[in-house]
Parts: C-alpha cells; structure tokens; sequence
C-alpha cells in the first residue's frame, strides 16, 4: 500500500515488469534520502538565519573554519550516499543488460516513423508487438536510418535504435493488456507520433496467437513451390488452396498481406474491415463484398486507392473464389493495426 | 579614507546622502565609438550584457512558444515543423549564446580586475576582439534561423542532422565561432589571474568568485576546441559527404555523441561554475561572514572542473556504449555530485555565526540552494544508471538540467544583476520589488518545472510535439508555471530599466561588504579602478573588523 502511494505521488505508471520493480524500488529510495537531507539541509538554513539574523547594520563576526571533523562528514556523507545509489544502479543496469539464455528474441527496427518487429520463425509486421507474460523477452534493436528509442513506460525499458549495429535489453512483462511504445530519440518530423503497441498475452495465449500468425504467414514468392507442396499435402484446404490460386492469379502484385500498404488494400484483416470507400460510404468487407470486388471492382473502390484492379469475371470460377475469400479470412490475425497506436488499455490506477 | 565612517552608515538606506561620483568609467566618453572601440573590461562587460539580454529575450520567447504549443496533445498553434524548430532554437540561443557567456562575460569581466586589485584583464584588445566574435557567432546563428532554421535539437544529432531538410551549417557556424569568443574570454582570465594579482592577494586569498571562474576558465579553452572540431566534422559530413558518422561509409553515429558531450557535458559546468562563483560572494556579503570551508570550495570548483571532463558517458547510457563504460562513467558522475555537496554544505554553514540580512540576493541565493539541491539530486539519480533507462530522454531530465541551467544559473544572474548593480551602475533597484520578483520567478519555476518531473516519470519523452492525452494536465500545469515566470522577468526589466537612471544613488559600498571588488574603488569604478596601486592585508570577506581600503566617499 505504502509503495502504491509513493507510485501514485510521483505519478509513475504501472509496474508491468520485472525491471520496473526495481527501477521504482531505486527511485524510492534515492527520492526519500533526498528529501530527508535537504529537510535537513532547509531547516539548518533556515535556524541559521533566524538566529544569526542581522541585528544591528555593521556588525563584526568571528572568522570560522571547518576543522578535519567537519571536512571529514562534507565529504564523506555524500560520498557514502551516492556510491550506494550507484551500487544498486548499476547492479540493475546490468542485470538489464544480461539476457537469460532462454529470453525469446524479438528484432526491433525502427524507422520514420514506425516500428518494425520480427520474430526468428516468423511471423514481422509493423506497429505492434505481441509477446508472453513471464518469459523473458530479449529485443534485437536496430534502425533503418536515424536513431530513434525503442521505451515502453510501463516496463521502465529503453534502447536507442542505432543504424548500423544491433543494441539489445531484455524484459519480462508482469500484467497482460496493451502498453504503448514511444519513441525518446528525437527523429525529425513524426518523432512524437512514432507510436506502437506492445500486447502482453498470457503464456498459453500467445503461443497460440504465434502458431496462428506463423501459419498465415505468406511467403514472399508467387506460384511458390512450398505453396503448391502444401496444396498437394492438404488437398481439401480451402485457406491452402487459395493462397495458391491468388498467388496464380497475381493478386499479390497489388495486395500485400502483411499489412504493409501496396496498390490494393492488404489482405490482412480485410475480412469484417469497415471499409471507406471513394465515394463516401463506408461498407463491410464480407465475403459478399469481398467476392463482388473481385468480379466488378470498380463498383466500390476503398478511399486511398485507384481503381485500377482488373475484373475476374470468367477467370476465377466459384470454387476458387470462394477458395481466395477462405484465405483472405485466414489472415485475420489481429497482429498489425494499421492506424499509429490509441495508448494504453490496461486498466488506469484512479488519480 | 576613514572606515568608521562607513561603518556607522545605517544600513538599508544607501545613498541618502551620497551623490554619484562625478567622474566615472560610465561617463567616460559618450560616444558611440568610445563603447564600440572600448578596451575597458568594465564597458566590454555591459556590452556583452546588451546583447546576452537580448539572446535571453529571443530564446525566452522560444521558450514560451514551446510551452504554448504543448497546452494542448494536438497541434495547437504552429506545425510540426516550426514547434522542432522552435526548441531548437531554443536550445542553441540558451546554451550557446546566453548560459555560456552570460555570467563570464558580463560579471567575470566587470569584477575579476577590481577583485584582483588589476587596472584591466591581462589582453584587453582580446577581451574586445571575443565579444565581437561573440557577437558575429550570435548573429550567424539568428540569421540561420529566419533563412531555414534547424530542426535537429541543439544536440546536432548524426544522422538525423545530416538528413534533416532544414539548414543547420549557419547555426552551426554560429556556435562555432561563439566557441572562440569562449576560448579567449578563457585564456584572458587564466592569464589575469596568473600574472595580475595585486600585492597581498596569494593564490589562497582570491576570492571565490575568481576561483570559480578561473576553473570556468580552465574548462572553457580545453574543451571548446572540442566542439569546434564536432562541428568542423559535422560539416563535412554534411557538405561533402564523409561518413565519419555514417555507418554505412563505416563510419559510427555513437562516436559523434561522444565527441558532443566530450565539450557538452563540462559546458554544464561553464554554466554552473560561474554561478557557484556568485552565491559564494553573496552568501558571504549578506551574512557578513567569511566563507566557510573556503580551502574546500575553491578545491572542489577546480574538483568539478577536472571530473566534469570525465563524465559525460552518462549521457549515453541507453545508446549502446559498453556495460562497462556505462559503469565507470556513472560512478564518476557522482564525484561531480559530492564536489556540488560539499559546496552546498558550505555556504549553508557560512551563515553560522553571521548578520545574515535577507535581501533580493539573498533571496536568490534562498533559491539557488533550493535548486541546486533538487537539480543535483535528481541529477545525482540520473547517474545511478538503471534510473537512467527510465528516465533517459525524457521530461524528466529536461526538468532535471532545467533545474540546474535555468534554476540555479539563472538564481545566479540574478543574484549578480542585484547585487552588482550598485557597483556596476552606481544606484540601487528597488528591494521591495525585487523581493516580489524574486518570490514570482522562483515559484513560477517550481510550476513550470515540478510537473515535467512528473511528465518524466510517467513517461513523456522529450521533443514531442504531440503527446498522448494522459500527459496533458501536468503540461497545462507547467505552461501556467511559465507564464508566472515570464512576468518575474518583466517586472525585474522594468524596474532596472528605471533605476538606471532614476534608482537611490548606491554610494561605493551599500552592502558594507568587505570582498575585494567593493574595497579600494567607487561605485561606479573610475576608468581605471584605482587611484594608485592597492593593497589588500586581509583575505576577502573577513569580517572580524574594519578592513583597509574601504571606499566612503565618492573620490
């Protein structure tokens, strides 16, 4: 209750990290001991002046100086004091700094003006990280072109992106719920809307989350050869069967499916999108509207994008483009907003 | 030259019998020439109070810009582009050509010959030559900021400043050529100290304030050639393209912030030195009473000036530098910190025994405790190095060095702008307003500053021009702080204005002090100081009794 207040008076937020612990429990400790010598410091001041206030204008005083007692404590007080701040600091900072052999690794980039993270086996994608609770978590930190800051407030954690090399630290979040990224190295123009999210999943959770991402994880090649040996493994799959056909039909010239902005929208978590479209209205991307796009697109163009998708009408018959619908919906993942991040949603303390 | 007479004046009342002095370094050539051409170190002094007054003005204004913008999380009343513009001028106008040669330049020069008993400083050509350098590097910098304007931060950070699409080279120049304005206001302290001192004034009879600028000093010409080569690099990179700080070229971006901070961090030490010289002068004059421990605050000036050059690491402990040097870095930090203690403790004991006397100086001085109490400690948490992963780059290291640069400099100026201006000018301000003043500007920088702590602590980075909603109360909170600041300010330009030329004449010595600037010379000085050669038996500030060499009439 005690370190809850002191959390709240300071104004810090959440503690969502095992490093967070000890950074706040350091802050205390450094912001009480402070307080009490500078009361000390304000008081001794202050009796001083009350005492030795001036009585009469010209008044002659004693000339006093400090004898080896006096010199010994000026010096040895803070002395004292700082180097066991410094003790405890940096027993933590490299404790920070020293990844547990079995941490998961995450590789960071950031560039103007967003992050980019990418897991070892898949799958990356802007904007959002998604990572367990209770597991160490190491982050592999680099940038595309100016430094920028990889701080998550809540975590008490913060590497600056260098282009260059890979800087790494290393976490293990404590609460689940979404925490924000922000960027502290100043980048030019967007540095302050260079904003992500990190969404902390229970263990069990995210595994399954990261089974499911690395499965719609769609290999960069069209017509690609373990497409169509997948096909011929799964031959009654329909998300397996139109991947390889839209991959046939060169859907993936125009549509990305990672998120990442191309020709056409991205097809990744086009299914139940509201959409905007050009002329103002805004439609549900179902499997309705999603196969008459592929039939007439040019009927309802998404705003921002160029009617330049041809027809498939007559090429693509039902089965198939019921097949392409099937895959569209299979890569509703949930793991890239497209929009900057809207802050935090774990739950506030009442301030 | 009877010191009974002065003794017996009453205090509080200076000049009610006095008349200012009829020949004085003032009206000693009314010219435009007689100023523009001077050698005088005291007319080279209020020319570089001119033009440091009005790079306060203009950074100020920059200021209160950026605290304007961020009323709101949104865009309010500029673009992304001006607000990054806006703090970065900001900072360049501050740090380079009001924090750095505001206290050497105007109160270093004015009073370091009168304290050494000099007729001028060692080069007085010299000391001309760096304030029109000074001058040329602070219109550079302004001329570059109406033609393109910088958008990197006053930290010139690679590779951000040799991609951004704003013109940072004439800024930089700028800064560049200030660099040798503070070189030489340097090498000509050092060598007035050296070689100028009066009969009686032993290396351990200076006054602190000389002793403070002389390690002022002794930073100043070793590490501005540093900077100069950084922006000299960053030049050529710029221009020519070559790579030093470009990692594909195999050049390294980290390398460039630790050349930076290699001169940066003891230019904190530029600013704050010459603010520790004035308190112990103050702190001694208003408790009449000599300064405690004065062997160890003039050791440890010289003490901050060697360890400040050994710790600026502690501005890259999240950029990548090694564990190691993160380490021996921090640890060195805090040796800055016990120097800045022991100093504290001090002047505080300096009181003991004294006829403290609470006027705007002192009020100053009040205030300056404060902030270099709360600045140094948050500073000193900074420097235990996991605090840093939090609070790097934050609001709450903008508070912290705000603290020291703005609270504890500025309480300082201050300070100096009350307590010299009787020397310097001859007449007295008013103390009941400087004493309302005083109270205004230290609160409104507690509300400015207190809350971008608590920014930091929650998170809120540096340099954002737009911000998450959560931080928006405490940023209301420190504009408000600002605008309270804004008005301290306008009350003490305008009643200095007018004492000028309407203030109570102050008489040689209204504070009845016995440091060396107020003994042997009138207020204001004659041209050249002294009539003759002083001598000076007793160290400064010594208060057992009458002094030699208290000035009672105008001569």
């Amino acid at each position: 209750m005690k370190v809850d207040a002191m959390q709240s008076l300071l104004f810090l937020p959440e503690q969502a990290s095992t490093f967070a612990e000890r950074v706040d429990n350091l802050h205390y400790l450094v912001i009480i001991s402070t307080m009490i010598v500078s009361f000390l410091v304000g008081t001794t001041a202050l009796v001083f002046f009350i005492l030795y206030r001036r009585r009469k204008p010209h008044a002659y005083t004693p000339t006093i100086e400090p004898d080896l007692k006096a010199e010994m404590l000026f010096v040895g007080i803070p002395t004292v004091f700082f180097l066991a701040f410094f003790a405890i600091g940096f027993r933590d900072f490299v404790w920070v700094r020293t990844p547990p052999a079995n941490a998961m690794d995450v590789y960071v980039m950031g560039k103007q003006w967003m992050w980019k993270f990418a897991y070892p086996e898949g799958p990356n994608g802007v904007n959002t990280l998604h990572i367990p609770a209770h597991r160490p978590i190491r982050l592999l930190i680099t940038s595309r072109d100016v430094i920028h800051s990889f701080y998550v407030p809540e975590f008490r954690v913060k590497q600056d992106a260098v282009p260059g090399r890979y800087a790494e630290i290393w976490f293990e979040a404590t609460k689940p719920g979404t925490y924000q990224v922000l960027c502290a190295e100043y980048c030019g123009l967007d540095h302050s809307m260079m904003r992500a999210d990190v969404v902390v999943h229970e263990p069990a959770e995210f595994d399954e989350w990261l089974a499911n991402a690395q499965r719609s994880e769609r290999h960069e090649q069209q017509d690609s050869e373990p497409i169509a040996a997948a096909t011929q493994q799964f031959p009654g799959n329909l998300r397996l069967q139109g991947e390889r056909i839209a991959a046939r039909a060169g859907c993936f010239k125009c549509h990305s499916t990672d998120g990442s902005p191309h020709i056409g929208p991205t097809f990744l978590d086009m299914y139940l999108r509201k959409e905007k479209l050009a002329d103002g209205r805004t439609v549900i991307a179902d499997e309705s509207y999603i196969t008459e796009s592929m039939m007439d697109p040019h009927l309802k163009v998404v705003a921002g994008f160029q009617p330049v998708m041809p027809s498939f009408l007559g090429q693509l018959d039902a089965p198939e483009t019921a097949a392409i619908v099937e895959y569209i919906k299979s890569l509703s993942t949930n793991r890239v907003v497209n929009e900057g991040s809207k802050g935090p949603v774990y739950e506030l303390r009442n301030r | 030259m009877s010191s009974a007479t002065v003794e017996a004046l009453p205090a509080h009342q200076p000049g009610n019998t006095e008349e200012m002095p009829a020949e004085h370094y003032l009206n000693d050539g009314k010219t435009v020439f007689s100023w523009l051409g001077t050698l005088d170190h005291k007319r080279i002094a209020i020319l570089y109070m001119v033009v440091v007054l009005l790079m306060f003005l203009v950074g100020g204004t920059f200021a209160l810009l950026v605290r304007l913008e961020l009323l709101t999380p949104g865009p309010t009343i500029m673009d992304a582009l001006t607000y990054n513009r806006m703090f970065t001028l900001h900072g360049v106008i501050m740090v380079f050509f009001f924090m750095i040669p505001a206290i050497p330049g105007i109160f270093g020069n004015f009073m370091l010959p009168l304290m050494l008993g000099a007729k001028d400083v060692a080069f007085p050509r010299l000391n001309l030559m760096s304030w029109y350098l000074y001058v040329l590097g602070a219109g550079l910098g302004i001329w570059g900021m109406i033609n393109g304007g910088a958008d990197t931060g006053w930290t010139f950070y690679t590779p951000y400043s040799s991609m951004t699409p704003t013109q940072i080279l004439p800024v930089l120049m700028g800064a560049f050529v200030a660099g040798f304005s503070s070189i030489l206001t340097g090498l000509n302290f050092i060598v007035t100290v050296h070689t100028m001192r009066a009969p009686g004034i032993t290396w351990m009879k200076m006054p602190l304030f000389v002793w403070s600028i002389y390690a002022t000093a002794v930073i100043q010409i070793l590490g501005t050639p540093v900077i100069g080569l950084v922006m000299l690099l960053l030049t050529v990179e710029q221009v020519f393209g070559f790579g030093i700080f470009d990692p594909a070229r195999g050049g390294d971006p980290v390398l460039y912030q630790h050349l930076f901070w290699f001169y940066s961090h003891p230019a904190v030490y530029i600013m704050v030195l010459p603010a520790m010289a004035v308190m112990s002068e103050v702190v001694s004059t208003m408790s009449r009473k000599n300064p405690y421990g004065y062997k160890m605050i003039a050791w440890s000036s010289l003490g901050i000036a060697l360890v400040g050059f050994l710790a600026w690491g502690h501005h890259l402990f999240v950029s990548g530098q090694s564990t190691f040097d993160a380490g021996a870095f921090g640890v060195i930090s805090m040796m800055v910190g016990v120097f800045t203690a022991i100093k504290v403790f001090n002047w505080t004991a300096t009181l003991y025994k004294g006829s403290v006397t609470f006027t705007t100086p002192f009020a100053y001085f009040c205030g300056f405790l404060y902030f270099i109490v709360f600045g140094g400690m948050t500073g000193i948490a900074v420097a235990s190095v996991s605090l840093d992963v939090h609070w790097h780059d934050t609001y709450f290291v903008v508070a912290h060095f705000h603290f020291i640069m703005v609270g504890a400099t500025i309480m300082a100026f201050l300070a100096a702008l009350h307590y010299w201006f009787p020397k310097m000018f001859g007449r007295m301000y008013p103390e009941g307003w400087g004493l309302v003043s005083a109270v205004l500007i230290i609160i409104g920088f507690n509300a400015t500053f207190i809350p971008q702590f608590l920014l930091g602590n929650m998170g809120m980075p540096r340099r954002y021009y737009q911000y998450p909603e959560q931080f928006q109360a405490l940023n209301v909170a420190s504009t408000a702080g600002a605008s309270l600041l804004a008005m301290g300010f306008l009350i003490i330009a305008i009643y200095l204005a007018i004492s000028l030329k309407y203030g109570k004449v102050a008489g040689p010595n209204p504070w009845g002090s016995h440091g060396y600037e107020w003994l042997h010379t009138q207020s204001p000085p004659i041209t050249h100081n002294f009539h003759g050669q002083p001598v000076y038996p007793q160290a400064p500030h010594d208060y057992t009794g009458p002094v030699e060499g208290e000035v009672t009439h105008a001569a």
